[in-house]
C-alpha cells in the first residue's frame, strides 16, 4: 500500500549520532539565516544611503540570487539527497527563461 | 498497514516525508506545483515592470513617491523570521517531537499574521491616499502581484492552522508527516516570492 514502510529500530548508538546530526544540520540553518539577514540589511542600506541607481540595481538582484539560492538549498532541503530530479528540471527552467530573456533582449535592443 | 501506527523517536525514520510511496508522490506533485507557481509570479512580476508608474494621462502616482522602505524592512524580517521558525517546525518533526513542532508552527502562523496585518494596513493606506486597483495601470499591476502573494500568504497560514487543528490528538505519523513537510515547504516558497517582491517592486521603486 502507498503508506506501507519498513519499521527499522535504532541502536541507542546510533539514535544518539542522528541527533547530533541534526543537531549540526539546525545550526548550519542557523548560519544561513544570519547570511539571509545580513544580505537583505544591505540592500535595503544601499537604497536607504541614496547611492546610484546603475550601482544598486545589479548589486540588490544580486543579493537577492543569493538570498534565494540559500533559502533553496537551505531551507528547502535542495541540497539533500534525492533532491536530483528537482534539481534537474529547475536548472533545465531556468536556462529555458535566460536564454528567452536574452533572445528577447538582444531583438528589442539592436 | 494502520495509519494511526505509533511511532517512537527511535523507530521513526530518517525522512519522515518520503520514506512512504504516497510521501514520495506528494513531494514529486509538490515540486511541479511550485514549477506552476514560479511561472505564474514570473509572469505577474513582467506585467509589473511592463505598467510601474503608468498610468492616465496626469496619475501623480508613481512608485518612488508612494512606496516606504521603513514598513517594508519589518515585513521582510517578520517573513524571513517566520521562514526560520518554520525550520525548527520540521527540526522537531525530524525528531519525532510532536509538541516542539505545534508549538514552532504556532510562532510561524503568529508571524504569518503579523506580516498579513502590516500588509492590509498598506494596502488600506494607499487607498485612502486616492490609489486604488482601478486607479492607474501601474496600480493594478502592483496590486495584482503583491495581493496574489498576500493571498499565499493567507492560504500558507490556513494551511498550517488546519493541520495543526486536525492532527493535535493524532500526534505525528506516517501519515501526517509528509503533510507537515509541504506545508512547511510551501512557506519558504512565500518567502522566496518575498525576497523579489521587495527587491523588485520596492528597493527599484524607490529608487526610481
Amino acid at each position: 500500500m502507498a503508506h506501507d514502510t519498513t519499521e527499522k529500530i535504532r541502536s541507542h548508538a546510533e539514535h544518539e549520532f542522528l541527533k547530533k546530526k541534526r543537531s549540526a544540520e539546525m545550526r548550519h540553518q542557523l548560519t544561513s539565516f544570519a547570511i539571509m539577514i545580513f544580505l537583505t540589511l544591505i540592500a535595503f542600506t544601499m537604497v536607504a544611503a541614496g547611492f546610484s541607481t546603475y550601482l544598486i540595481v545589479p548589486i540588490i538582484l544580486l543579493l537577492a540570487a543569493v538570498q534565494v539560492v540559500l533559502q533553496l538549498y537551505h531551507f528547502m532541503h535542495l541540497s539533500n539527497k534525492g533532491h536530483g530530479t528537482v534539481a534537474f528540471f529547475m536548472f533545465s527552467g531556468m536556462f529555458v527563461a535566460f536564454i528567452t530573456i536574452l533572445a528577447l533582449v538582444t531583438i528589442v535592443w539592436w | 498497514m494502520d495509519l494511526n501506527k505509533r511511532y517512537t523517536a527511535q523507530s521513526w525514520p530518517d525522512h519522515p516525508e518520503t520514506a512512504t510511496l504516497e510521501g514520495k508522490n506528494k513531494f514529486v506533485g509538490f515540486w511541479l506545483l511550485l514549477a506552476a507557481e514560479t511561472v505564474t509570479f514570473a509572469s505577474l512580476f513582467a506585467t509589473y515592470l511592463a505598467l510601474k508608474d503608468r498610468g492616465p494621462e496626469g496619475s501623480e502616482f508613481t512608485a518612488a513617491g508612494l512606496f516606504e522602505l521603513p514598513l517594508v524592512f519589518a515585513m521582510t524580517m517578520i517573513l524571513l523570521t517566520s521562514s526560520l521558525t518554520s525550520v525548527y517546525a520540521m527540526h522537531h518533526m525530524k525528531n519525532h517531537n510532536f509538541k516542539a513542532m505545534q508549538a514552532w508552527l504556532g510562532i510561524t502562523v503568529l508571524l504569518g499574521l503579523t506580516f498579513l496585518g502590516l500588509e492590509i494596513y498598506e494596502f488600506n493606506h494607499y487607498v485612502h491616499l486616492g490609489f486604488g486597483y482601478t486607479t492607474s495601470a501601474f496600480s493594478s499591476a502592483f496590486f495584482t502581484l503583491v495581493g496574489t502573494h498576500g493571498a499565499h500568504v493567507l492560504f500558507g497560514l490556513s494551511w498550517f492552522i488546519a493541520l495543526m487543528i486536525r492532527n493535535s490528538k493524532r500526534g505525528l505519523n506516517m501519515y501526517n508527516a509528509p503533510k507537515f513537510y509541504l506545508a512547511a515547504l510551501y512557506w519558504h516558497f512565500i518567502d522566496v516570492v518575498w525576497v523579489f517582491i521587495f527587491t523588485v517592486v520596492y528597493l527599484m521603486g524607490v529608487i526610481g
